[in-house]
């Protein structure tokens, strides 16, 4: 399994927290988790994740899209943050 | 590198900054500095009057981001201490969010560590504010002048 979890803005545009997705070996990146999800949700899963300032998280370090994804990771997508 | 205590807080609860002070200096002999900073939630948006904040964020991610910017912050400039508390949840207008304290032998170090930390901290830990005011409900936008601060250590120590 690939845990997904989603916060705050992105969270609240897809009401969904969290989600878990069998892991297959072509999700081997996260872009391709991305597609995944975007291919199963529809156009407002493409427009919220594929916006241009939408941050993602590999188990929680910010890696880009090409990064390789492993049965059990856990992938986070985000918008830009703003604690402080 | 001289070896620094660290500790990072992630809570609720309001924090007391003279309790964390005299705790970012326990055991510590020889310090000459000590540089803190602490963030509050304002009480105006623009025009409008904010009613309450509410703090998000990414456990198990958020301490591990702000460790990190410890760790950096740490490799620029010799510190013995270094400590962060962030606030989460639902914060009022006036209420303390989040506190930076920095222990160094000289107040270069303190200031810079100091400023570092914050800035970092801005633009990469996942905490998200949400504000209720006068014009509703609206997640805060983050802003390019964070990115600029923060980029502004790229080039310099």
């Amino acid at each position: 399994m690939i845990k997904v979890r989603f916060f705050a803005s992105l969270r609240e545009q897809l009401d969904q927290s969290e989600m878990d997705l069998p892991w297959t070996a072509d999700l081997n990146t996260v872009e391709a988790i991305r597609t995944a999800l975007i291919d199963g949700g529809g156009e407002l899963w493409r427009q919220v994740l594929a916006a241009p300032n939408v941050i993602t998280a590999l188990n929680h370090a910010v890696v880009d899209l090409t990064e390789p994804v492993s049965e059990g990771d856990e992938i986070a997508f985000y918008p830009p943050v703003t604690g402080g | 590198m001289t070896v620094a205590t660290f500790s990072v807080a992630v809570q609720p609860e309001d924090f007391d900054v003279a309790a964390l002070q005299h705790a970012l200096l326990a055991g510590e002999q020889e310090e000459g500095a000590v540089a803190t900073f602490t963030g509050y939630v304002r009480r105006q948006h623009g025009n409008d009057q904010i009613s309450q904040m509410l703090l998000e964020h990414y456990p198990g991610m958020t301490e591990k981001a702000i460790g990190a910017v410890l760790d950096e912050a740490h490799t620029r400039w010799p510190l013995s201490a270094a400590s962060v508390v962030h606030r989460i949840g639902s914060l009022s207008p006036g209420d303390r969010i989040v506190w930076v304290g920095v222990a160094a032998h000289h107040r270069e170090a303190a200031f810079c560590a100091c400023e570092f930390i914050m800035d970092y901290l801005k633009t990469r830990a996942p905490f998200w504010k949400k504000e209720a005011s006068t014009a509703g409900d609206r997640w805060v936008e983050a802003r390019v002048s964070d990115d600029q601060r923060a980029g502004r250590w790229h080039d310099s120590t």
